[in-house]
């Protein structure tokens, strides 16, 4: 049914597609070529879909032992110069957190897909959650800061995973897509763009020439050209904290320089990284705070609420992370109080408390199901009595 | 206009791939908004799967199927557990032999009826056929995309088998009004 180019690429058109399929075949446009994974549902599609997928398009896709492995692959081959990709569910998210944070510290470009299901630990393989919004922040030791997309439909599955590689090599660093069960295993109408009207950022290689008068790490600048591996390069690449040259240090210079450039990079341009959408805020005196699969209960929550006479809104989060604070601050100035719908007991609702000007509550829901809008349209009926 | 459909069958009858079918000629060939989202019990073969579609003339938000306006059951328990989630005007669309309730008529309330697709496949010499004279079925009652679309995202589906595949449409669609017919259910 995919109709295919001779380059391997995927004819632009409209297609039927599952959200897991879509996301490789965005990543093929975006110029992926190399893939390191363990299949673990509601992903394994991915990786399925990548090993036939990739050679097809001159890449790679390889099996390895485990997910600690998977992330040390992508390190080494984005190293070697390929745009690289793997996939995961909780359990595998958990076990790279290693290696996420060696990619930190190496300023290596990869882009993690992680399809969330019902946690803790094995949870439930085949049903939804949204449990590990706080661990792609927080999931790694040390001061870092990192982007997510969080998709809602396949077409922005699609669109996401090109953004996250975009944004992968801008800031070279480790990009979460925190899709979700729902997402991730849904059909629905995909439109493949041309290649002319898709934008893919081509990596900033260092010239190895420059490199007799250049050191590798120049943190005086944001966005740092990367070295390639069998370029000529001297890729001193290392986990501890190291200097400009890629040595390890325990200067105290040196640590402050570096810990605030893998930060700064990010939150320094977070304006441009942040991805939001509005429904019916102008007049809203309640807004719903939602992302991923829930925002799509929390649209049809604020129908019906309206409905009823309800002026509710939506605000859906479509980068969850680097935490877009001034949003949050400017729509809860506006409103008497924010429902933060998501399945999981609690979790981006406490960034989301913690920067509104009103009061937060919490629609939460994990039992292994996409959010019920009546859960939603429920606490909007208690914080906004008829 | 929104119609939410359960197709629902045991591993290997193809629910799932009727729902892609389905799904592609509504979104494709029909312009309409579709999701499809999957159901599959924990075994590895044999247990039931069910494909969830919404066919829609506006963007769809909760994606999930809650209440059905049209079941397709391709076993008997398929039937009994999803009848009760059919809508109160909804259809029931279930295969003869493979599940054992009689086709009834409830006035104008719910509506059971039973097709023999399983024999029509194997008339046509392949049994795996019966889903797509499920299809064939349903669109003779309960017409949720438009039958060229359909035949057209078939064909996408088995290229290489796309006439015995229309075959097992025409043929579906046939009995389908046969048991419209037995039931004075007028179609549309």
């Amino acid at each position: 049914m995919n109709q295919y180019a001779e380059d391997g690429t995927l004819v632009p058109g409209d297609y039927f597609m599952m959200g897991n399929f879509a996301c490789v075949e965005a990543a093929i446009m975006a110029g992926c070529r190399f893939y390191a994974g363990y299949p673990i549902t509601p992903s394994s599609e991915i990786f399925e879909s990548a090993s036939t997928r990739l050679p097809q398009v001159g890449g790679y896709a390889v099996e390895m032992e485990d997910e600690i492995a998977s992330v040390a692959a992508l390190i080494g081959a984005s190293y070697a110069g390929a745009k690289v990709m793997t996939a995961t569910s909780g359990p595998g998210f958990s076990l790279m957190m290693e290696n996420i944070g060696l990619a930190y510290m190496m300023e290596a470009p990869l882009v993690i897909v992680n399809v969330q299901r019902a946690g803790p630990s094995t949870g439930i393989a085949t049903l939804v959650g949204q449990g590990d919004m706080m661990q792609a922040k927080w999931g790694t030791h040390g001061d870092v800061e990192t982007i997510v997309y969080c998709p809602n439909s396949v077409q922005e599955f699609f669109d996401l995973t090109i953004q996250a590689f975009n944004s992968a090599e801008k800031f070279r660093t480790p990009v979460f897509v925190m899709a979700d069960q729902v997402v991730a295993m849904m059909w629905e109408r995909l439109r493949i763009p041309g290649c002319g009207e898709i934008e893919v950022k081509q990596r900033d290689v260092l010239d190895p020439k420059v490199l007799s008068s250049q050191v590798p790490f120049d943190y005086s600048e944001d966005f740092l050209p990367m070295p390639i591996a069998g370029t000529g390069c001297r890729v001193n690449i290392d986990s501890l904290t190291h200097d400009s040259r890629g040595y390890p240090s325990i200067e105290h210079s040196v640590s402050e320089t570096l810990t605030r450039h893998l930060v700064g990079k990010i939150t320094g341009h977070a304006r441009e990284i942040w991805k939001w959408e509005e429904f019916l805020l102008e007049d809203a005196e309640v807004a719903v705070v939602s992302y991923g699969c829930s925002s799509r209960s929390a649209l049809r929550a604020v129908k019906i609420a309206r409905s009823k006479g309800i002026k509710a809104g939506l605000l859906r989060l479509i980068t969850p992370w680097p935490f877009p604070d001034e949003i949050i601050e400017r729509v809860s100035s506006k409103v008497s109080t924010l429902v933060v719908a998501e399945i999981n007991y609690g979790q981006l609702i406490h960034p989301i408390r913690e920067h509104s000007r009103c009061p937060v509550v919490g629609a939460n829901w994990a039992p292994g199901t996409l959010i019920d809008p009546s859960a939603i349209l429920d606490a909007l009926q208690v914080v906004v009595p008829s | 206009m929104r119609q939410d459909i359960r197709i629902t069958g045991l591993g290997g009858q193809g629910a799932i791939t009727a729902g892609h079918i389905l799904g592609r000629a509504a979104s494709i060939y029909d312009r309409k908004e579709a999701v499809m989202t999957e159901g599959y019990s924990p075994y590895i073969t044999g247990g039931w799967s069910r494909a969830d579609l919404i066919i829609s003339d506006d963007p769809v938000d909760f994606p999930l199927v809650s209440s059905i306006d049209v079941l397709v059951a391709m076993y008997q328990e398929g039937l009994e557990t999803n009848l009760s989630m059919v809508k109160a005007n909804g259809i029931a669309l279930s295969e003869s032999r493979l599940s054992r309730t009689f086709a009834t008529n409830h006035g104008e309330k719910r509506r059971v009826l039973s097709v023999p697709a399983a024999s029509a496949a194997e008339n046509l010499g392949r049994k795996m056929l019966t889903n797509v004279v499920m299809l064939g079925s349903l669109e003779a009652i309960a017409p949720v995309v438009n039958l060229g679309s359909l035949k057209k995202a078939l064909v996408d589906r088995f290229p290489k088998a796309a006439e015995l595949n229309l075959k097992a449409i025409d043929a579906g669609y046939e009995l389908g009004l046969k048991a419209a017919e037995e039931l004075k259910i007028s179609i549309g």
